[in-house]
């Protein structure tokens, strides 16, 4: 188990010692947080970290995972997808079941804990329970619902303006809703095997695995096969800078065996990587420390996405103090001020032009790349956000935008 | 002789949590309308935030709204202008409202075309504001030696507490800094020379420095005169 005085070297003594500040304010308070799944995604990712560590700074702090079958969680994915804002057809079966569970798990878990942090649609019917009770709940909603489709979000909106508060983690992915919302990015975890520092013969060991040689410059695009990726442009951006300027391109992602299209999308970006020794298309099984090898070993990392959640990996780039070329979508413009912490680009031609600057102009790479990092220090660690979950708790007992602890 | 204040400086960080209005503004005149009525920590939060978001950058980013003009709607030269106002000229947050409405309005009747400038979908400006949560540290001093040791070791969200949250959102008549030193230590000039300092155009670690500068300038100067009247 990792210990909060464990990122005292990387967030620095002063964080370390806010947090634990704020948690004397929290002490006697209890947390619940309760999700979907207890492995696998960011959420159970997180909170794998973030409840033991707000137990060690002596929060009583509980998470409980909600249950469901199949067809729950077959329902679940279409909302999801529908919020995100694919057209998905929901039938009024599956609305039933969604329903029908969530009351079940709301009679099943009790919920008593002075504040109640509900993450995702999934167990959002827990909010049942609030009428008999004097706590507090959080919704925190980890997806871009800003191009939602309108009748799923309706259908949820009920339930969701019965919370006390509402979390989003980009500017633009919140709606006008009739109750205080929060603005916290996520986090990574520099203590990870994503993210800890890895020694050079370990990248090169990881390269050698895959075939590739460090004779070139690298672009990587690391992402699942998906056409929201754009992995196809990223391929095409890469043919103009390569007119001019000799370099490789690494095209890394897993493919989801329950997604038939990200098959498709693969053979796709095969077909038209023929021909190119220099373009890597690998099919990666979820590696952590090949993940953090390949963006380490990477001259330039581009995330080319149509549409994007937060973007992870691209505070994952930025932290490896890597230059990126990224679009402008979802909660990358919240990551990156273009030309400060990387570029910011709208089309391919924009993105080849970018790569070009950053592989023709070594010294101002290197600058966004330790402007990048330190932008990921400050504001994107594990600690800020546990610092920042702390503040939230505080701020459902207050109203004034001045607080004195 | 050092001298020792009745009153120590105690030094108060803070904290800040973004919460989100749901307001938005597409084009420059959605922009100005919505400064009016927006509250003051929305405006605090466009004008701080980013000094603290980015307190390691040299040079500064311009603020939010000078930022979104020049890489949002593209116009560099309004961007400048916007990024050009002298926060540390006014002595109030409805001053810098009123300074950036200003700029707004006199920039769309002086270049009409301007008006025709709107956000692609998705890049619109969101305000947001800040609630800061305030705090003791375990520093205090009383006087000038102190004051300089405790400066070294502070967080720097401790000194852009007092050097502009202090002034602005609590309206206080001056930074913190300047006003203990005037008035509990006697010290006027040290305080004019701190309460000179723009923190809007350098690092965080720029402007404890500068500070550092001056108070050691100071304090040989006092010891200078210490010596002598010995001999």
């Amino acid at each position: 188990m990792v210990k909060l005085e464990e990122y005292e070297p990387i967030a620095g003594k002063g964080v370390i010692g806010e947090i634990r500040l704020l948690a004397e304010r929290l002490k006697g308070r209890s947390v619940q947080h309760i999700n979907s799944t207890a492995v696998g995604g960011g959420v159970a990712e997180i909170l794998n970290r973030m409840v033991p560590l707000l137990r060690e700074c002596g929060v009583d702090a509980r998470w409980d995972v909600i249950k469901g079958g199949e067809q729950f969680f077959n329902a679940t994915k279409k909302i999801h997808n529908a919020l995100h804002g694919a057209d998905e057809e929901i039938s009024g079966d599956m609305w039933d079941i969604f329903w029908e569970t969530g009351k079940r798990n709301s009679e099943e878990i009790p919920c008593a804990s002075d504040i109640v942090f509900v993450h995702d649609p999934q167990p959002i019917a827990m909010v049942n329970q609030k009428d008999g009770r004097r706590n507090k709940w959080i919704w925190r909603c980890h997806i871009d619902i800003s191009h939602a489709q309108e009748r799923v979000f309706d259908a949820l909106r009920g339930q969701i303006i019965r919370y006390d508060a509402a979390v989003f983690s980009a500017p633009s992915f919140a709606r006008t809703l009739p109750l205080r919302q929060f603005l916290i990015a996520p986090s990574l975890d520099p203590l990870s095997d994503k993210n800890k520092d890895l020694p050079r013969n370990v990248v090169e060991e990881v390269l050698a695995a895959y075939g590739i040689k460090s004779d070139k410059p690298i672009v990587t695009q690391v992402s699942r096969f998906d056409r929201l990726k754009d992995p196809v442009g990223v391929i095409n951006a890469y043919r103009k800078v390569k007119r001019y300027m000799d370099c490789q391109l690494i095209l890394a992602g897993g493919t989801a065996a329950d997604d038939p299209e990200s098959v498709e999308v693969f053979e796709q970006v095969k077909r038209q990587a023929e021909g190119d020794p220099d373009i890597h298309v690998l099919l990666m099984p979820q590696n952590d420390i090949h993940v953090n090898a390949i963006q380490r070993a990477s001259a330039v990392i581009l995330q080319k996405s149509v549409r994007e959640g937060f973007g992870l990996t691209v505070t994952e780039a930025l932290w490896k103090e890597k230059p990126v070329v990224a679009s402008a979508v979802g909660g990358i413009p919240a990551q990156i001020r273009h030309k400060h912490h990387g570029l910011l680009c709208h089309s391919v031609d924009g993105a080849a032009l970018a790569i070009k600057q950053i592989l023709q102009n070594p010294e101002y790479a290197r600058r966004l790349g330790e402007n990048g990092k330190e932008h990921v220090r400050r504001n994107f660690l594990l600690t800020r956000h546990l610092k920042d979950y702390l503040l939230l708790f505080l701020s459902l007992y207050e109203t004034e935008d001045m607080v004195y602890l | 002789m050092t001298f020792k204040a009745n009153e120590p400086f105690i030094f108060y960080s803070s904290l800040q949590l973004v919460e989100l209005t749901g307001v938005k503004a597409a084009s420059l005149a959605e922009l100005a309308g919505h400064i009016r009525a927006i509250g003051a920590s929305s405006i605090y939060h466009h004008t701080h935030q980013f000094v603290r978001q980015h307190l390691y950058l040299s040079p500064e980013p311009p603020n939010d709204f000078a930022y979104w003009v020049s890489d949002v709607l593209g116009d560099e030269r309004f961007g400048e202008a916007l990024s050009a106002i002298d926060i540390m000229a006014y002595p109030s947050i409805g001053s810098i409202r009123e300074a950036l409405i200003s700029t707004i309005e006199r920039a769309l009747g002086e270049r009409p075309r301007l008006k025709n400038l709107t956000a692609p979908e998705g890049e619109e400006f969101d305000f947001l504001k800040s609630i800061s949560f305030i705090f003791p540290t375990d520093y205090k001093a009383h006087t000038l030696g102190e004051f300089s040791d405790c400066l070294r070791l502070v967080s720097l969200d401790s000194i852009y507490f007092h050097m502009f949250e202090a002034r602005l959102r609590l309206e206080r008549p001056t930074n913190d800094f300047s006003n203990w030193l005037a008035t509990s230590l006697g010290e006027e000039g040290l305080a004019v020379n701190i309460a000179r300092i723009d923190p809007y155009t350098q690092t965080g670690e720029g402007i404890r420095a500068t500070i550092l500068r001056i108070l050691e300038r100071r304090i040989k100067a006092l010891a200078d005169i210490h010596s002598t009247a010995q001999e």
